[in-house]
């Protein structure tokens, strides 16, 4: 590496790089707040347990790199993003950075409900690290790209949620840091919206910006991180290509063998347990775990389901919910698989649902039911479980499916003898 | 810790090619006009929600020391007829003598009460973003020096309605100022940081607060105190503790400065010795600054884990 007096300036150093950080947390058994308990006793040592949240990581991000940090919850992943931010102090080792930085831990930091647009873009920005100056010169690119030119004199606390986390977005973008750390931002707004942020993270991409991405959001780790790295009980389990580390963390959140066994003793299930579905995929390859269903291509969802007594004629449907929890596609087998006859106890079956992907972008969760027509409706199983796959394309309408819809146009022109005479109903 | 890094031989030059450091949250960095960016802006939004916040805005925050004002030049001046029983010429301006001191302690008061919380009120930005933690009290004491320009502007009306002749003095008032900023920061700056890891702070300052108020020359001017406090060692004793409490220096010199040269200067009010007795609240104003600068550096780095 060349010796330069000026490290900004090289172009071969390393945007970021850890050295070997450590993090542990204090968590008081019982928290002396008052002035008064430390009076009382004051020789006695606050039993502090201690909660290692980072151990030892070390890794180095290369200009212009998108790198995903991925982990379940409480997996360090949020802390080593508030650590790289600055925000936490390490209690070990070192931190880099090259090049100007900023963070997106949450949108509209220091935003004031009571203030106009105006006022909370430059608050915002100035916390984001702008200027006075600059904040105010990127006012109206930052009005312009949230699409809220005429609501500008309003007050943010009337503003729809919508419209603020547009704002925030707007005025995190326009911040030219070479460094961005982001924490799941993407998961906001509506799925027009989302689609306009994804378009920005790729431009960026393009620009050659470093960005680290902390997500739970498989779907976006594989289509936008050169890189990737899994996070477990705040040590790094693993490091490198988007898809492997996307199949570690699903193999760690939702683990296929053991760690499913565990899931169903950890989580009271609905119905009776005569069946239990074991598995939801996307897609003709179980093994590839896909996340990601393009838009008007064919989808398959398979549901393997494991028969623990004998059921006669079961019912399987598929709900798809969307980010609003709204149900935009319900499928059953009833109809054309009426009478399936029995299933044996031990049996497995997986049940195939295929449709032409006519669903507008975002993120989707299927959930699956298992019932019996019997004198009721009995409920077999329910299946709740965090899996989701993204819809992707860029048909967006804003509707809740994109259906081809043929338009036709008939010019009556003006003097028509049926618009000239309107036909009267009959009385 | 920095042992990981000396067993590394190539560590020696390779700092350089891999950047700034990053070193976590503290009080100030690097970056002076960050600080003050944030500082004044968090004002500046907080001022303007005040001002244009409600109907009568900027009224109400002169209001608040005027009604304070009326309530106590009723019972001083009115009924105890305070300024004729003074001696000499000390007790003219009274009214005027009252007012500025009142503003001069809504500002201290302001600056430090509003500061005790102000760290742990803004949580969402200590732990969402990396800055200078210094710029919320700062922000704190900016505001209310923002109220105590506008205050002032009432009292100068207010003196010279009564009657008080533009002085030389009066260019003492920005090292008055100063010197009370300096404390009241320092008091936001111990506050701030103490009320993080110790909540019974808040009620504590409210007592010390009121306790401030009566002991410091606001209703009392300072010869009042040492007329009282002039038989046997004990009462030189008090009357020197008195005289300790930077705030009988300072608002006694705005008196003796702003308003009516017949009162005690600062140097005049100490128990003996003048000019160099008065080293002794000059110290204590910037022991006072520098403690609390200490307390909250050491307490920044810890503040978003703490909360």
């Amino acid at each position: 590496m060349a010796p330069t007096k000026q490290p900004t300036n090289d172009a071969e150093a390393p945007s970021l790089v850890v050295r070997d950080i450590s993090k542990t947390f204090k968590i008081p058994e019982e928290r002396s707040h008052t002035l008064k308990e430390r009076a009382l006793h004051p020789f006695r040592r606050s039993r502090d347990e201690e909660f290692q949240a980072l151990k030892d990581i070390s890794f180095s991000i290369p200009r212009g790199e998108f790198f995903g940090i991925v982990g379940r919850n409480g997996s360090g992943k949020s802390t080593l993003l508030k650590c790289l931010a600055g925000i936490y102090r390490t209690d070990r080792g070192q931190i880099w950075r090259n090049g100007r930085m900023s963070t997106f831990i949450e949108l509209g930091v220091g935003f004031n409900p009571d203030l106009a647009a105006a006022d909370n873009v430059a608050l915002n920005g100035i916390m984001l690290g702008l200027s006075p100056r600059e904040a105010r010169a990127r006012y109206d690119s930052v009005i312009e790209f949230a699409e809220l030119e005429e609501f500008q004199e309003l007050k943010l606390k009337n503003y729809s949620s919508g419209m603020s986390v547009r704002l925030a977005f707007s005025v995190a973008i326009q911040v030219d840091a070479e460094i961005l750390l982001i924490d799941e931002v993407l998961a906001v707004g509506d799925a027009a919206f989302q689609q306009k942020c994804f378009d920005v993270f790729i431009r960026m991409r393009k620009e050659g910006r470093t960005i680290i991405f902390v997500t739970h959001d498989m779907g976006a780790v594989t289509r936008f991180c050169h890189r990737a790295m899994l996070l477990e009980r705040g040590e790094m389990v693993e490091l490198g290509e988007p898809a492997e580390v996307a199949d570690r963390y699903l193999e760690l959140a939702f683990g296929r063998d053991a760690g499913y066994d565990d899931y169903e003793v950890a989580t009271p299930r609905m119905g009776n347990g005569a069946a239990r579905v074991s598995e939801v995929w996307l897609g003709d390859d179980r093994a590839e775990k896909r996340t990601v269903a393009p838009q008007s291509e064919p989808l398959t969802l398979n549901v393997l389901v494991r028969f623990n007594e004998q059921v006669v004629d079961p019912e399987v449907s598929v709900t798809l919910l969307n980010e609003q929890r709204q149900p935009v596609v319900v499928a059953t087998t009833a109809g054309e698989h009426e009478q399936m006859g029995a299933f044996e106890s031990g049996e497995l079956a997986v049940f195939s649902f295929s449709m032409h992907n006519m669903l507008s972008p975002g993120r989707y969760h299927p959930i699956v039911t298992i019932t019996r027509r019997g004198e009721g409706l009995d409920v077999i199983d329910r299946f709740t479980r965090d899996m989701s796959f993204v819809v992707t394309g860029l048909s967006a309408s804003g509707g809740m499916v994109e259906i081809p819809v043929q338009t036709a146009v008939d010019r009556w022109g003006v003097l028509h003898p049926e618009y000239a005479q309107p036909a009267r109903g009959s009385e | 810790m920095s042992e990981t890094v000396v067993v590394e031989p190539a560590q020696a030059d390779s700092p350089p090619s891999l950047g700034q450091p990053i070193r976590g949250p503290r009080a100030l960095d690097e970056s002076w006009s960050r600080f003050w960016h944030l500082a004044y802006n968090i004002a500046r939004s907080e001022f303007k929600l005040k001002f244009f916040g409600s109907a009568l805005g900027y009224l109400w925050q002169v209001m608040r020391p005027l009604l304070l004002f009326g309530v106590l030049y009723v019972f001083f001046v009115v009924v105890f007829e305070v300024d004729n029983r003074a001696e000499g010429g000390a007790g003219h301006f009274y009214g005027a003598q009252l007012l500025g001191s009142i503003v001069l302690f809504t500002f201290f008061a302001e600056a430090t009460s509003g500061s005790v919380r102000s760290v742990v009120d803004r949580e969402n930005l200590v732990r969402k973003i990396q800055f200078p933690r210094l710029a919320i009290p700062a922000s704190v004491v900016l505001l209310a020096g923002f109220n105590l320009a506008l205050n002032l502007i009432v009292v100068m009306v207010f003196a010279l309605i009564e009657g008080v002749h533009p002085m030389l003095s009066w260019l003492e008032l920005p090292v008055i100022l100063l010197l009370l900023t300096l404390l009241a920061s320092g008091v936001a700056m111990l506050l701030s940081a103490l009320f993080v890891r110790f909540r019974d702070i808040s009620p504590i300052w409210e007592v010390v607060s009121q306790i401030l108020f009566y002991s410091a020359p606001v209703i009392l001017p300072a010869e009042a105190v040492r007329k009282k406090l002039e038989h046997g060692t004990l009462d030189h004793v008090l009357y020197h503790i008195y005289t300790l409490n930077p705030l009988v220096a300072i608002f006694q010199q705005f008196r003796h400065a702003m308003i009516n040269d017949q009162t005690a200067s600062a140097w005049g009010v100490m128990e003996k010795g003048g000019g160099i007795a008065l080293l002794a609240p000059i110290g204590i104003v910037i022991g006072i600054f520098l403690l609390g600068f200490w307390v909250f550096n050491r307490q920044a780095p810890h503040i978003a884990e703490d909360l």
